[in-house]
């Protein structure tokens, strides 16, 4: 195998790895939005929520196998109880009020991971298998990426099968179609809410477990950056469909990888303005994404 | 005759505008009584506010002798009380099945009764069972509208409220969805209907209200609302 091929190779695994940790965290965000019509900014909190988790269990010395579902079932709880303290009373509000209430869930959440843990970042202990790779001549792809991939597409085939085959998962569906009939059928509006956080919880939880294990550290504003990336790519895929929120995700992943691989030295230092600038261009073409929601316009909750 | 539905001095507002003012309903089991009235007369408005879509501003509603008035509309559906809705409203990203094994949600123990349930709608709509694997947004209106009305029924309603089922409807259809309305009432099934077209309505119709900005001008059976001009008036009178 030639190197030129085998770092492609190796360039389109970072890719996937990444855009689908990105894929994870824009489905969460869809999946509230298309219930609530509510961005959650406070979804990053739950990613860092989750590394915190881990890096306690870490220095209980709990094995990474107990404290990986560990972790995403904080997030889980956490993203319910969010729901359930922060967003409920402002249920029905208007979608800037909603807005600006995960906004500053989302910054009193930082201010309490800086004051109550640590204002800089804390080393996570991780296997030590999470750095070895697997050499295929030239091609080395780390055990790391190896996993979270899997967990990405154990996730993805989980998370398609329930809302597809479950009638609960078809209540969500009806739910984030239109809302007040799905509740004429006898859905429970609590109860689709609770659940649909309880969703993105454990996609938040699941990014948080596989962006820590690319960098053995958490700090208090580790959710922030991949969150805003995930909401771009919520955008790229038409937001509030959850399909779309995979595409744009493994999209964006793609875009950033491959400019970060190829683009000349000299222009690398633009490489986030211009994959923005592709996320641009794509939307001049196609304004609602790139698998638009059934529902663009549609009245929520 | 057991009343089924009894709604006193109904009120519902949307912000300043009064769209119900004050109206008194009764429905006893295995009537159909029809609400006819012009546009914007307030006749979704009610049937909006009785299952809690709209939430009413004051008044009584009880439904078999228990009180629903503030009730959650996810709550009042398990008393056996549904609504199909004005435009439909079927979940277009849904196949036809799927929409119809919804229905069965508030059933209190719904894995005994879906099957069973679902297979009746399959016999009563035929058509929906040859396009059960279809997505709803797909079906034509006509389909559409029986797939809502079959929905409704999936939950083994006593009393359901039909608001507009022949609304842009090609007339045979129309007649066909009339028909179905009939069968559904021989079959137990109490309905409250709303419509704007008339004539057909009083032709199925036990009895009648006629409401006009927000209130009840007449009521009466149907023979005598078809008999006197008083429906026309109500309509002209109003618009
Ligand atoms: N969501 C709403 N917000 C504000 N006003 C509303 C709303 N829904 C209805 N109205 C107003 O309330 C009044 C009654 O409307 P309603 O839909 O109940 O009438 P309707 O008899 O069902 O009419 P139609 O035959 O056109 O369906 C109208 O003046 C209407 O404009
Ligand atoms: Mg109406």
């Amino acid at each position: 195998m030639d190197s030129d091929l085998a770092v492609f190779i190796q360039q389109t695994v970072n890719a996937i790895s990444l855009g689908g940790t990105y894929a994870l965290l824009a489905l969460g965000l869809a999946i509230i939005f298309s219930i609530m019509g509510m961005i959650n900014f406070a979804h990053g909190e739950l990613m860092t929520i989750t590394g915190y988790t881990l890096m306690y269990c870490g220095l209980a010395g709990l094995p990474f196998y107990i404290s990986a579902p560990l972790a995403m079932m904080v997030a889980v709880v956490s993203a319910v109880l969010m729901e359930r303290i922060a967003f409920r009373p402002v249920r029905g509000g208007s979608p800037a009020s909603m807005l600006v209430t995960s906004f500053a869930v989302a910054i009193i959440l930082q201010t309490l991971f800086q004051n109550l843990i640590s204002p800089r970042s804390k080393a996570v202990p991780l296997p030590d298998v999470f750095a070895h790779s697997i050499h295929f001549g030239e091609l080395s792809i780390g055990i790391n990426q190896i996993l979270s991939i899997s967990l990405t597409v154990v996730i993805l085939v989980t998370l398609n099968w329930f809302l597809r085959k479950t009638i609960l998962g078809m209540a969500m569906r009806a739910a984030a179609e239109d809302f007040s009939v799905a509740r004429l059928m006898g859905v429970k509006a609590n109860a689709v809410i609770s659940g649909a956080f309880a969703i993105s919880g454990a996609l938040a939880g699941a990014a948080g477990v596989l962006w820590v294990a690319q960098r053995a550290s958490v700090d208090p504003h580790m959710g922030f950056v991949p969150v805003l990336k995930a909401f771009i790519a919520a955008i790229l895929g038409g937001l509030g469909s959850l399909t779309g929120a995979v595409a744009g995700g493994f999209a964006l992943g793609f875009i950033e990888i491959y400019l970060a691989a190829y683009l000349p030295d000299h222009i690398q230092p633009f490489k986030e303005a211009l994959a923005l600038g592709l996320v641009i261009l794509v939307l001049l073409f196609r304004p609602n994404g790139l698998i638009p929601a059934a529902t663009v316009g549609r009245e929520k909750v | 005759m057991t009343t089924l539905l009894e709604v006193k001095g109904l009120y519902v507002h949307y912000g300043a505008v009064e769209a119900v003012r004050g109206i008194d309903l009764t429905i006893n089991a295995g009537e159909i009584v029809a609400i006819l009235g012009a546009n914007g007369a307030g006749k979704s408005s009610t049937l909006n506010s009785i299952v809690g879509l709209v939430p009413p501003h004051k008044g009584e509603i009880s439904f078999s002798g228990g009180n629903l008035f503030g009730l959650p509309t996810e709550i009042i559906v398990r008393h056996g009380i549904t609504l199909t809705p004005e435009g439909r409203r079927v979940f277009g990203s849904l196949t036809t099945e799927e929409n119809l094994l919804l229905g069965s949600f508030p059933l209190v123990d719904p894995g005994t009764y879906r099957d069973q349930n679902l297979q009746n709608m399959y016999d009563l709509f035929p058509i929906l069972a040859e396009r059960r694997e279809q997505i709803a947004g797909t079906l034509s209106g006509g389909q559409q509208q029986m797939l809502a009305i079959a929905r409704s029924l999936m939950s083994s309603p006593k009393l359901l409220l039909l608001d507009e089922p022949s609304l842009g409807l090609a007339p045979q259809i129309v007649d066909t969805i009339f028909e179905q309305i009939v069968d559904l009432r021989n079959s137990g099934i109490t309905i409250l209907l709303v419509e704007q077209n008339v004539a057909m309505s009083l032709q199925v119709a036990d009895r009648g209200y006629i409401m006009a900005s927000g209130t009840i001008v007449t009521e009466g059976s149907s023979d005598e609302l078809s008999s006197s001009n008083i429906v026309e008036q109500a309509y002209l009178g109003h618009e």
